[in-house]
């Protein structure tokens, strides 16, 4: 099992480590939890102010466990312009799965669009986003 | 036989790689390549020439067996031969991540030109083309290379802004996913025109095909760029860090905040050093001014307005895409001419160009040539080039709300203007929708949007007001 310290050790010796470190930390334990933060400033010579200071800012970074999948859908300009908004009820119709907002994909002309784990969705509508969710 | 299909996010999300296997399942030849572009035909089945539109696996069959309807040659179609395609020539034609292939379509003849002819005279090159910053300030390219390698220092920084987190656009994720050498070599001319020894692509983490091609292809020319090093760094969700110092400050390892500028990143950039901070499509297009000449790319375009633009057509158009043309060409002719209008077959009530920070513009513009003074002057912004269409079932209040709820939400919090602005923005625009002293409010929303455009920090506050205040100019009527 990857330890915080491994992954430290990993990236230590870059310029401005804390953003590689922290997206790995996210990566092997699911979120940054206050004892990651703690050995992450100790670690770097950083106050744990600092670390959370960072942390809280981007959206990306989880400070607690999310258990469900997560989809993740584009509600930007380019996706409202192409419907996006009617499909929102269906989204949160179920809890089964957790759908965050993400403000574009670089899929504007195929939209609505979403993202799960590292794969890429278009052209929803009712019909797909439903399927999309119950195959998740 | 040999098929080609794109491994473009764009294909990837239509269903590319169901397609692709149904090929190999029919024994045929596979080689996925980067995308023409033509994003409403994705999946694009490609077959000695010819394409095949919107393919699904059901259609393996028919086009395998020469029943299935084609679009004809796809370099003949208009959408791909009415462009003007410098910085996207490749695209749709080479493997992103083939050395061979990039070699065999002119790659590394930019990079070679400069070395050999200097680093002084790669920057006159490059102040002789016109490049302005394709990132939406338009700064000239050659000034800000210029004032890099004028300043002393025992190291610099070359950092290739790739937080491309405007709605609408997409133009440089198609060049990290289809042409990433093209990028590296730009980079790497770079690092050599202004004594850099070091770059870094910031990326945004919603684009992770974008990063894993940047990835392979680093590690596949780190030898033909050394002694240079690029390295590819990862965002973390955060819209602001694509303003120039915040993204700085994300390199760092800090909170993404704004930085009062001067000192400029030019002077004080990365950890202090004197950096570039160029955009995607700037560094993409300096292997061909390079390569070609400085005055070959300024014979394109208008006015102070050089070379060519990728604009990115979007949102609910019928024809979208990747479409790189010469500066000139009017609004209009783009939407329509080239966009075919909208998806939805309804009316166009308007576009908004430039991303969440653009003015919307309404049809009775349509004439406004895409040229970086001719937009300021009609108060919009070209920006990076993305244009969103929208039909006549938009509610305009609605999506002035959204800007300032978008600001509110990506605000990084340093300066009083957009981060309080912007929720009072919001609670305005509520009250307006709810019809409580309409005038009065729309008089406190004119005042608060001189205060954000004039008082913010950066672009973030500073443009909001565009697409709130051009709203509410051309469509008055979904404000009462």
């Amino acid at each position: 099992m990857t330890s915080i310290a491994d992954i430290v050790a990993e990236h230590e010796h870059r310029e401005g480590p804390l953003l590689p470190i922290l997206h790995d930390v996210q990566k092997v334990f699911g979120h940054i939890s206050e004892d990651a933060m703690r050995d992450i400033a100790h670690a770097l010579n950083l106050t744990r102010a600092e670390v959370y200071g960072v942390v809280s800012f981007y959206h990306d970074f989880r400070k607690e466990a999310e258990a469900r999948s997560v989809l993740k859908l584009c509600r930007a300009e380019a996706c409202k312009a192409r419907g996006v908004d009617a499909l929102v009820p269906i989204a949160e119709s179920q809890s089964r799965v957790k759908v965050e907002a993400i403000y574009c994909l670089g899929l504007c002309s195929v939209g609505p669009a979403a993202l799960v784990d590292d794969q890429v969705y278009a052209r929803l509508d009712s019909a797909r986003l439903r399927n999309l969710l119950e195959a998740m | 036989m040999t098929v080609r299909i794109s491994d473009d996010a764009v294909a990837l999300a239509c269903g590319a790689d169901a397609v692709a296997a149904a090929f190999v399942a029919a024994g045929v030849e596979v080689e996925r390549v980067s995308s023409w572009g033509m994003h409403w035909l994705e999946p694009l089945v490609e077959i000695d020439g010819v394409g095949y539109g919107q393919v699904s696996a059901d259609h393996v069959a028919s086009i395998l067996g020469g029943t299935a309807q084609s679009i004809g040659r796809i370099e003949d179609h208009p959408f791909i031969s009415r462009q003007n395609r410098l910085t996207f020539a490749r695209a749709g034609k080479t493997r992103p991540t083939s050395l061979d292939d990039y070699y065999g379509s002119g790659g590394w003849l930019g990079l070679a030109q400069a070395r050999a002819m200097g680093a002084d005279a790669t920057i006159e090159t490059l102040m002789a083309s016109g490049l302005r910053g394709r990132g939406g300030a338009g700064f000239p390219a050659g000034i800000k290379w210029r004032t890099v390698a004028n300043a002393a220092a025992d190291q610099k920084y070359i950092v290739c802004n790739a937080d491309e987190g405007d709605s609408g656009t997409f133009a440089d994720r198609m060049v990290m996913e289809g042409d990433p050498f093209m990028l590296i070599e730009g980079i790497a001319i770079a690092g050599f025109a202004v004594g850099a020894s070091k770059g870094y692509i910031y990326i945004r983490s919603e684009y992770p095909h974008a990063i894993a091609k940047m990835e392979t292809a680093i590690s596949l020319s780190a030898h033909l760029i050394a002694p240079f090093v690029v390295e590819v760094r990862v965002g973390a969700g955060a819209y602001i860090c694509g303003e120039e110092t915040s993204l700085l400050n994300s390199l760092e390892g800090k909170r993404g905040e704004v930085r009062a500028k001067p000192p400029l990143p030019a002077l004080e950039g990365l950890f202090g050093k004197p950096t570039v901070v160029n955009n995607v499509l700037t560094l993409a297009a300096v292997p061909w001014i390079l390569a070609h000449g400085g005055e070959a790319y300024a014979a394109y375009g208008m006015g102070r307005s050089k070379g060519t633009m990728p604009v990115q057509l979007a949102g609910n158009v019928k024809h979208g895409g990747l479409f790189e043309v010469a500066f000139g060409i009017t609004l209009g002719e783009l939407v329509n001419g080239i966009g075919g209008g909208t998806a939805s077959g309804r009316p166009v009530r308007c576009v908004q160009v430039g991303g969440p920070l653009g003015a919307y513009i309404p049809p009775a513009q349509f004439d406004l040539p895409f040229d970086y003074e001719a937009f300021a002057a009609a108060d919009a912004l070209i920006g990076h080039a993305g244009i969103t269409v929208f039909d006549d079932s938009v509610d305009m209040a609605q999506m002035a709300r959204f800007a300032m709820e978008f600001c509110a939400i990506e605000s990084c919090g340093k300066c009083t203007p957009c981060r309080l602005g912007s929720t009072r923005g919001i609670e305005t625009i509520d009250q307006i929708i709810a019809g409580n002293n309409v005038d009065a409010n729309l008089a406190l929303l004119t005042d608060l949007s001189e205060t954000m455009k004039f008082g913010s920090l950066c672009a973030l506050g500073g443009f909001t007001p565009y697409p709130v205040m051009s709203a509410i100019k051309h469509f008055p009527e979904d404000f009462r």
